[in-house]
């Protein structure tokens, strides 16, 4: 538990210390805040409540890229540097270094959605906002990031660079993102098993409005474990060749 | 401290190493040579716990590097062929999380960084970015996260590599001071770079131990008795008649000639000195110096890792 500490405040404290944090940082704001300006805010009346959701919808948008760029250092990074020795001499399990890199991207991303919640308060000053809604679809982004990160940490296990981390998790997210396309085409009772395992669309969508069902917990936090699961196991599997 | 047996490691269907059985003695250091791609790297990977052996057997402290990997990396400082630095770091902010990660306790961790940028001469540099420093204080900072936790064991993987020639003074004067406190295992593809600084040296070629033994036993095994050097004053083919006319003299080689003063050389036969000053003073030449010259420690190990390319 302590070298995962350790490991998950150094990545941390690196994400903080280079450009590169603050240059995601910044992008993702801006993206975000023009998307909820030109959508959200803009168009014809809507009640506080959609425009909220619509908020979350973005967001969720946001979150995904961004958690592609904050996981592709992850071990690709260290693997490229030669660090990777570093923890691979150290008395730390393959699964503590994985769930220190997870949780410092974690922590990062958790950093950057709170710096979001000026949004929902502009909303606040000329409508009514529940804050119920705001707690749930703030727990959703946190839930599809955590998944989306995992997933993120896995394509860094497997890649020999940042590059490649990132292009081989975004195939990954998108392949899961596209499987409600998939849903729609096939029959029962694949249909239901696609639209189910779609990282996105029906399991994202009660959060945007307020509205938290455990399975969809229970499925972000699966494939959260599952992706990371498999990221401990190709660390372990560089110890053999 | 370490005993390997048969340690077999393939990558793909290439053998990086083939059967390397050897062992060391707590507190000694040993230089583990060998030309690039002889299977160093590997092996240290190996001992250093980050690889797994395909085959054979390591133990280390009396544990197995396969059953108790985290008993001897709680035991190991290790520095890989490139140093494994985190460029946004402060030297001493990395070496105090390095220390941690290998189980120093919160509170001491300060003085373990101190004592070991005392052992390493990088107190000066203690608050500066790794990024900023130079090639040589970067080499220092990878040996100072090996030994910051005080190992027993200390895995160097060509520490003097990239280094100008002070440094790799300094490298060396800093190895052998970890003798005694550490056991050291450091290696090199240059022979006189650790020859005077280790206490055995293995001798590793296409991914097996060619030679182990001290450097003299080396010199005294591959040298064929050691060769002889003479100065004298007079004619150089003249010695070198009355030299080869002694009996167990082989080939005697003229070196150089000038100014009347002549430098002979032999391979071979050092305890054949006295006759050999003998047989020139009886033919008239004055001998101003009779060495045992020692045999070349590069040549030694040309012949080892040539010898084996040979067979």
């Amino acid at each position: 538990m302590n070298a995962i500490l350790l490991i998950a405040r150094r990545e941390l404290a690196s994400y903080l210390r280079t450009m590169s944090g603050y240059v995601i940082i910044a992008a993702v704001l801006a993206v975000d805040g023009l998307l909820f300006n030109a959508f959200a805010l803009g168009g014809p009346g809507k009640r506080s409540a959609e425009v909220l959701s619509l908020f979350f919808y973005f967001s969720s948008g946001t979150t995904l890229i961004a958690s592609i760029f904050i996981s592709m250092r992850l071990l690709a990074e260290e693997r490229q540097s030669g660090t990777l020795a570093l923890l691979y001499s150290s008395p730390v399990r393959d699964v503590e270094i994985v769930a220190g890199k997870f949780l410092s991207g974690l922590a990062f991303l958790a950093l950057l959605t709170a710096l979001t919640f000026y949004m929902p308060l502009l909303i606040g000053v000329h409508g009514k906002i529940s804050f119920g809604q705001v707690f749930a679809g703030y727990l959703g982004l946190l839930l599809l990031g955590s998944a989306a990160l995992a997933i993120g940490t896995l394509g860094s296990a497997l890649a020999r660079t940042q590059v490649l981390a990132a292009i081989g998790s975004a195939c990954l997210l998108v392949s899961l993102l596209v499987t409600w396309l998939v849903a729609r085409v096939t029959e029962q009772p694949l249909s239901d098993i696609f639209s189910a395992l779609a990282l996105h669309g029906e399991h994202f969508a009660p959060f945007q409005s307020g509205v938290i069902h455990l399975r969809d917990i229970v499925y972000y936090l699966a494939v959260t474990y599952v992706a990371l699961f498999a990221a401990t196991r190709v660390i372990e599997a560089r110890r053999w060749r | 401290m370490i005993q390997v047996e048969n340690l077999t490691k393939y990558y793909g269907p290439r053998a990086a190493i083939r059967n390397l059985s050897f062992s060391i003695d707590r507190g000694q250091v040993i230089g583990f040579l060998g030309l690039n791609g002889a299977g160093k790297t590997t092996t240290l990977k190996i001992l250093g716990c980050v690889l797994l052996p395909t085959s054979g057997k390591v133990r280390i402290g009396g544990f197995d590097v396969e059953r108790d990997p985290h008993e001897i990396r709680r035991r190991i400082g290790f520095l890989p062929d490139t140093p494994p630095l985190y460029d946004e770091m402060r030297v001493g902010d990395y070496l105090a999380f390095v220390a941690q990660l290998r189980g120093v306790a919160r509170k001491n961790t300060r003085a373990f960084v101190l004592d070991a940028e005392e052992k390493t001469a990088l107190r000066e540099v203690d608050s500066e970015p790794i990024a900023a420093l130079s090639h040589g204080f970067r080499q220092r900072v990878g040996v100072a996260q090996a030994l910051v936790h005080k190992p027993e064991l200390l895995i160097l993987d060509e520490p003097t590599s990239g280094l100008d020639p002070a440094q790799i003074v300094e490298m060396r004067a800093l190895i052998r001071e970890l003798r005694g406190a550490h056991t050291v295992l450091v290696s090199s593809h240059i022979l006189s770079e650790i020859s005077q600084t280790c206490d055995r040296l293995l001798v590793i070629q296409s991914g097996e131990l060619v030679a182990q033994a001290t450097e003299a036993e080396l010199a005294q095994r591959f040298g064929g008795g050691g060769a002889v050097e003479v100065e004298l004053r007079g004619a150089g083919a003249s010695a070198q008649a009355a030299m080869e006319k002694v009996e167990g003299v082989g080939t005697v080689r003229i070196v150089r000639e000038e100014g009347g003063v002549a430098l002979l050389r032999l391979e071979g036969a050092a305890e054949l000195r006295p006759q050999i000053v003998r047989a020139l003073v009886a033919a008239g030449l004055d001998v101003l110096r009779i060495d045992k010259g020692e045999e070349r420690l590069e040549s030694i190990f040309l012949k080892l890792t040539h010898g084996k390319e040979a067979a």
